[in-house]
């Protein structure tokens, strides 16, 4: 099978699958449970999740690790089950994906501020090291560095994915529109910053997720394109701004809505089209329906 | 040179901790918010002084910088930072109530969130606005919250979540805490969070940043 950028440099536009943690928690993970561990104790429910994208016409899923971090688990008591954990995650992803689709390892961020000497860089990069390096014995293709803000926690995980593995490193980072025609993460990086020095890094393919819908993104997508128009661009909106009714938490972009801008982030100049937040298999299937009429 | 007060504002509107601290490099090598809050006690500067002339008036051009989009979460811990660092040489006098503060927030991530970085500048800005804060950390269960504020009478007490997964149980502490402990004022903030959930879920306030927190809690103080 060729792989993700081979087929981006042939040309091809290609789909991503949509949220993990709100479909979690629709099957019914609970407050203050710890996300990854239903890896070991509720494989088939995550399977199934995995499963349902792929059918929905992702080229590739992500795996249930992106909390799947020392820091994080220690929350949990869990911060020896990182490699257990990360393995397992690409494993169930693998299983659903088969060979013919692509299984990426979802790294989130360790919540710990560098800024603040709240860890050092050097226990940071070996944080990372020990996910990405799980995460590709369970048989990942690339790893997805996402919902970054800080550019440093950033390099340090490409890095640490870039010189522990042999996967291609992807890295998206959320911004928020902070001015007319201005965007910027919580920590003050602009798309343009993150390009330059992700691609300095190593970064195979950079891009946006999370966010506030997928409107904003293809200002984004062009933001990066302005000042690098050969790396390969992967977004992964959230289904709209989110509301709150009756109890509930709803998201109010529909898969025909994502589909219409999927349109747009390709004419701005993106690769890789999937979701974040609120998105489900009918938000990939609609988008999938789109990239296919692009891609013949 | 410039009045001591001013100087130690701008120490804190910069993040200029102390003498030896690199950043920010414009004020490199000059006296940071610890040498001068330390010297300005010895100037015979009352704590309460140095407080209102000289921290707060330093957080509220941080604050309104933020708000303005005009710099980010980096040089907004620098600056808490930098007043945190000061505040420690003013505790002693708060201690024996030589000097007075606002009244007590009470501040927390709610239950099954561990995001806490937004929660903590919070914090930080409106302990550096006058106020005693006390903060519960991330994951708080509603009885945490509960437990404290019996402790502290007329307090304020302030929620966030960072999660639309984790929103959904700011509503479910606002209702008991409101329920117990009746009149009690409570704001919320978050990236989620926005001003029609805060109404729909009774929260007194939406603070879409630190600043607008402070300025809601200024309300309360005499």
């Amino acid at each position: 099978m060729s792989s993700i950028l081979d087929r981006i440099k042939a040309g091809e536009i290609l789909v991503s699958d949509g949220a993990w943690g709100t479909f979690l928690q629709a099957k019914g993970l609970k407050t203050g449970e710890c996300p990854e561990y239903w890896n070991v104790s509720q494989p088939d429910d995550v399977l199934s999740i995995a499963q349902s994208y792929i059918d929905a016409g992702a080229d590739m899923i992500e795996t249930n690790s992106f909390g799947a971090n020392k820091f994080k688990l220690a929350h949990y008591g869990l911060e020896r089950e990182v490699y257990n954990l990360n393995k397992t995650a690409a494993e169930i992803s693998r299983k659903a994906a088969g060979s013919n689709h692509f299984v990426i390892g979802s790294v989130g961020s360790t919540g710990k501020l560098l800024l603040m000497e709240e860890t050092t860089p050097a226990e940071m990069y070996a944080v990372f090291s020990e996910q990405v390096i799980a995460l590709e014995k369970g048989g990942t293709d690339a790893i997805l560095i996402e919902t970054m803000t800080d550019i440093e926690e950033a390099l340090l995980a490409v890095r640490a994915a870039k010189e522990n593995t042999r996967c291609d490193v992807f890295c998206t980072m959320t911004f928020e529109k902070t001015a007319v025609d201005e965007f910027n993460t919580m920590m003050g990086v602009s798309p343009e910053e993150m390009v330059k020095r992700l691609v300095d890094a190593g970064a195979d393919i950079v891009g946006a997720n999370c966010g506030n819908g997928s409107e904003d993104m293809t200002d984004i997508v062009k933001k990066i394109r302005s000042c690098n128009s050969n790396i390969p661009v992967l977004i992964q909106a959230n289904a709209g701004i989110p509301v709150y009714h009756d109890g509930k938490i709803r998201y109010g972009e529909t898969p025909e809505q994502m589909a219409v801008v999927a349109e747009k982030l390709i004419a701005a100049g993106a690769n890789i089209i999937g979701g974040c937040c609120g998105t489900t298999p009918l938000h990939i299937a609609k988008i999938a329906e789109r990239v296919r009429l692009y891609n013949h | 040179m410039e009045n001591i007060l001013d100087q130690i504002a701008l120490c804190i509107e910069y993040g200029k901790i102390n003498e030896a601290a690199p950043y920010p490099p414009e004020l490199k090598g000059k006296p940071g918010a610890d040498e001068l809050t330390k010297l300005a006690l010895q100037q015979g500067l009352s704590a309460d002084e140095i407080l209102n002339s000289g921290f707060i008036n330093g957080m509220n051009r941080v604050g309104k910088k933020f708000s303005e989009h005009k710099i980010f979460v980096p040089q907004m811990l620098m600056s808490a930072k930098a007043m945190n660092t000061g505040m420690e040489h003013l505790k002693p006098f708060f201690k024996s109530g030589e000097a007075k503060r606002k009244g007590v927030f009470i501040i927390g991530t709610v239950a099954g969130d561990l995001h806490e970085i937004g929660k903590n500048l919070a914090a930080m800005m409106i302990a550096g606005s006058g106020w005693e804060v006390i903060d519960l950390g991330k994951d708080v269960k509603t009885e945490k919250f509960a437990e404290t504020v019996k402790y502290y009478p007329g307090c304020v007490v302030g929620l966030s979540a960072l999660l639309t997964t984790t929103m959904v149980n700011m509503a479910s502490t606002v209702s008991v805490l409101k329920k117990e402990f009746p009149g009690i004022k409570i704001l919320a903030g978050g990236a989620p969070v926005n001003n029609d959930f805060c109404l729909q879920i009774g929260v007194d306030f939406y603070a879409p940043d630190p600043q607008k927190a402070v300025q809601y809690l200024n309300k309360f103080s005499d």
